[in-house]
């Protein structure tokens, strides 16, 4: 064996080792030059362009010019609550609610089955098919099902084989919520964002299922609660946070979207579509920053909310 | 003591913003001795463990390595390894290369640190296992590969941080003569770290215990057992009897701390003792080739271990109990 | 013990229930990926009905001719590899700064990584393009680049710390105690260990900028990337079948990033890495 003689290694002299040296004296300047560069990336690309973006908001647009007045002032503000701006705000909010809720009911038992009972193999392929769907295209996802709502596609089709295309024609006769075809209706849209956001209500609901000990639930059945109970009072409390964490994508998702409503939709505006109509044929910059600042504002009082209810320990 | 002792503190303090883990400690451990540092959890034994390898720096005081200031001085420049209480093998390596890591970094040829890697792991008996992965090893084995990794330097000292606590209590028996026979061979200082109190008193040459972040007393296990410097320490190592003063003036004339070995005190019918030596018996367990008797006394509870069947108690439980002057050690406050 | 077996016979009758609800999620989440495929062979060329009148090979050949489907596909190609270097090289400093120690402000650190992805993308789209007037910026590749990376960083970010929470801390200190400094330590331990994460994470940023459509709407300007050729093609449809095989190739070719970080790095650590 060799026998290292010193007690204490002499000092380094290479310029890299001296550099280690003096780094690990400092470990707050590690910390500080290890978050620089994305800090500093994020805060002048990320935070400098809202900034700007929120700027826009306070400005106003002449109305026979047509150009941006940049004094700061609050009426685009004031126009933003006209009521068919408040209508479009109104829609989108119920949209991202109603898909909130619908993928928290169909995305439970996806998520209990995977953290409870698959194993090995089955794991993994429901890994794979809550995973493919998450990251395929989602240009693509919204085309499938373009294909699939289609007036000749595969759903009219499936209604007409099994002699049930009265239901399909009820459905789309439905004041408010129908229309032409299921992909010109609410219905239509409902289901393109329910389909899309569903892996971001699985992954965090089965993440927090998981962190529930099986001991747990045999323990509360073996204390006569029935499968019901065992549900509503001991899973569901404990998937809860897990739940409002993916409600937290499903609901800031639905809110920002802008493509679904306009290739699958009745054409009535959501508040994606609104700002990029705004900032584009309309060239209405102010107005349409002021509308980004809706969402904003909505996730802002949502994540408050959320954090309350613990869901950032799920996330 | 030596000279030069191979770890010296002195005054050296480890805050943690207002928790003080070490608070003006001073030690010296010699050259080749075996070294145990006692104490409860967040005592600031292991603390001072991570001071001396380096880990973290101290808030005031000096470390000394064989009379070398190593105030300041990373890890990576003591010459002084580490046997990690999760053993933190490098799980991406082998076995041989998790034991030669330190010869790769000073560049030593291959082949010469295949060599020396497989003698280190014939010194803790594990020859032939340098191909494996650490995650094939149970955890003896696993503990053994972090020891060879760490004296394939012959570091001037080696600290062991809880070195048996992952292991089963056979397992444990005899890695314990193991590190003894080790370290007679390598005539290195060990330091080690330990909750427990029986392991330090079998293994150690010298014990420090801790306490709140102090150093309580140091001595050789015979001398910490018989003669603890402060109840905390007869109370922490072994479980001796614990006597305050207001007691001991009654029972022995002097207004101060005591304590008492069980197996020092005798138990006998009430008869006319010292009323303050007369009580009942709470608890009788037998433990084989003795009997332990729990006694309450009035306002304190004491125990006492006799011989297998010397003595039985009336069945109302009344008992009195005696020891010699000579037994009770005096001690200072309660720290 | 009739009570019993009643008990028993809910308790598994619940569970069947659970378990059908859950087969059906699975089809309703895998179903309309399995019809892309279907009709990328369809003969039918002015509309989108069900079933196929005809299955032919035709449109693959046609596509493949089709010089503005592989400008698009070129374009994405090199802005996801260049957000994906950019992503890598700030999520990972940003990881092991988060995952090192605990100092002041840790939270807010990590809120601002995830904030790019957790707003709207119209936001994140719609507040680069407003900074590009502002400033003057012309759009150009570097433009997309910019807002790729931005959010692509969390995704590299994620991966890298739930990797780097795993690494016990005790394993940097034993190199260090043998003899490492700290980027010997960084080479020889932190590296391999977090290595396949990083891998993970690099793979899926690429999927992520390779598929971005709504902030790039705003930051391409006439650029051409091939989501927003997709989108052209769903809004003012020119010829459904190429579409179609073009949805298809793309629906295969994300199949195998997600498929290589699951298999580097498991379905535990993605979940969690996913979801964080």
């Amino acid at each position: 064996m060799s026998v290292a003689t010193e007690i204490i290694a002499p000092p380094p002299q290479s310029a890299a080792a001296r550099l280690a040296d003096g780094l690990w004296r400092r470990p707050g300047l590690v910390v500080a030059l290890l978050l620089a560069p994305a800090l500093l990336w994020l805060a002048v690309v990320y935070l400098g362009s809202l900034a700007t973006l929120l700027r826009q908001s306070f400005f106003s647009l002449e109305e026979f010019s047509g150009l941006v007045v940049e004094d700061y002032t609050l009426s685009t503000y004031a126009e933003l609550l006209q009521p068919s701006n408040f209508e479009i705000i109104k829609r989108t909010v119920l949209m991202a609610a109603a898909v909130s809720v619908a993928s928290a009911i169909v995305g439970f038992p996806i998520a209990y089955v995977a953290a409870r009972y698959a194993r090995g193999a089955w794991k993994a392929a429901f890994y794979i098919a809550v995973m493919l769907p998450l990251w395929s295209s989602y240009l693509v996802k919204v085309y499938a099902w373009k294909l699939i709502l289609a007036r000749e596609g595969i759903l009219t089709w499936t209604f007409g084989k099994l002699g049930l295309g009265f239901v399909l024609d009820g459905l789309l006769a439905l004041p408010g919520v129908g229309g032409g075809s299921l992909s010109t209706s609410y219905i239509g849209t409902f289901l393109v964002f329910l389909y899309i956001w569903l892996p971001y209500m699985i992954l965090p609901t089965q993440a927090a299922l998981e962190r529930v000990p099986g001991s747990l639930i045999n323990a509360s059945s073996d204390l006569g609660a029935t499968p019901w109970a065992t549900f509503r009072h001991v899973i569901l409390p404990l998937a809860a946070p897990g739940i409002v964490a993916g409600s937290i994508f499903t609901f800031s998702l639905t809110l920002g979207d802008y493509i679904i409503p306009q290739v699958i939709g009745s054409g009535r505006y959501f508040i994606g579509q609104a700002v990029y109509v705004q900032q584009g044929t309309a060239g209405n910059i102010p107005l349409a920053a002021a509308f980004t600042v809706v969402p904003i504002v909505i996730m802002g009082v949502y994540l408050a909310v959320a954090r309350k209810l613990g869901a950032f320990d799920a996330l | 003591m030596s000279e030069r002792p191979a770890v010296s503190l002195s005054r050296v303090s480890r805050h943690f913003g207002l928790t003080r883990a070490m608070d003006e400690v001073d030690l010296e451990i010699a050259e080749g001795e075996f070294f145990a540092m006692l104490g409860p959890s967040g005592s600031g034994k292991t603390t001072c463990l991570r001071v001396i390898a380096g880990f973290e720096q101290p808030t005031s005081g000096e470390v000394r390595i064989f009379g070398e200031n190593a105030t300041g001085v990373p890890p990576y420049r003591r010459n002084v390894n580490t046997v990690f209480q999760d053993y933190a093998l490098f799980p991406h390596m082998n076995v041989a290369d998790n034991v030669a890591y330190s010869l790769m970094l000073r560049k030593v040829p291959k082949a010469e640190r295949a060599r020396q890697a497989e003698e280190a792991l014939e010194m803790v008996r594990l020859p032939g296992y340098g191909a494996r992965r650490p995650a094939e090893l149970s955890g003896g084995q696993r503990q053994r590969v972090a020891l060879a990794r760490a004296i394939i330097n012959r570091p001037k000292v080696l600290l062991l941080d809880e070195p048996l606590g992952a292991l089963d209590l056979k397992l444990r028996e005899n890695m314990q003569e193991e590190l003894k026979s080790l370290q007679r061979r390598l005539g290195i200082t060990f330091v080690f770290v330990t909750h427990d109190q029986s392991e330090a008193l079998s293994m150690a040459d010298r014990i420090a215990v801790f306490n709140a972040g102090k150093v309580i007393q140091v001595g050789a296990p015979e001398e910490v057992y018989r003669r603890p410097a402060s109840p905390f320490v007869a109370d922490f190592v072994g479980s001796s009897n614990i006597l305050p003063p207001d007691f001991v003036e009654a029972v022995a004339g002097e207004k101060r701390w005591a304590s008492l070995r069980p197996e020092q005190v005798r138990v006998t019918e009430p008869g006319d003792a010292n009323p303050r030596l007369v009580g009942r018996v709470t608890a009788q367990s037998y433990l084989g080739a003795t009997t332990r008797f729990a006694v309450a006394l009035d306002g304190i509870a004491l125990h006492a271990i006799v011989p297998a069947g010397s003595f039985q108690p009336a069945d109302d439980g009344r008992v009195a109990i005696a020891f010699d002057r000579s037994a009770l050690h005096f001690m200072d406050g309660p720290a | 013990m009739t009570a019993f077996s009643g008990k028993r016979f809910m308790r598994s009758e619940g569970s069947l229930a659970v378990k059908i609800a859950a087969a059906a999620g699975l089809a309703f989440l895998l179903a309309p990926l399995a019809i892309i495929f279907v009709y990328a062979f369809t003969t039918e060329e002015r509309s989108f009905v069900w079933p196929p009148p005809g299955l032919t090979l035709k449109w693959f050949g046609v596509t493949w001719d089709r010089p503005d489907v592989w400008a698009a596909l070129m374009l994405s190609v090199r802005v996801a590899a260049v957000a994906t270097i950019l992503a890598l090289v700030l999520g990972t400093l940003t990881a092991m700064a988060v995952s090192r120690s605990r100092f002041f402000g840790r939270d807010a650190v990590s809120l601002l990584v995830i904030l790019p992805i957790a707003l709207p993308g119209i936001i994140t789209g719609i507040a680069l393009r407003s900074a590009f007037a502002t400033f003057d910026i012309p759009f150009s590749f570097w433009t997309i680049v910019v807002g790729h990376a931005t959010f692509c960083i969390v995704v590299v970010y994620n991966n890298a710390v739930a990797r780097l929470r795993r690494l016990s801390g005790s394993l940097v200190e034993a190199s260090m105690d043998l003899g490492a400094d700290s980027f010997q330590t960084f080479r020889h331990v932190v590296l391999p260990n977090v290595g396949t994460a990083l891998l993970a994470g690099g793979m899926l940023a690429f999927a992520l900028s390779f598929d971005e459509v709504i902030v790039t709407t705003f930051t391409a300007g006439q650029q051409q990337t091939l989501p927003l050729w997709m989108l052209e093609e769903l809004i003012r449809p020119r010829q459904r079948p190429v579409t179609n095989v073009v949805a298809m190739a793309v629906v295969a070719v994300t199949f195998v990033p997600i498929l290589l970080a699951f298999l580097l790095t498991g379905a535990d650590e993605q979940t969690a890495a996913t979801t964080k």
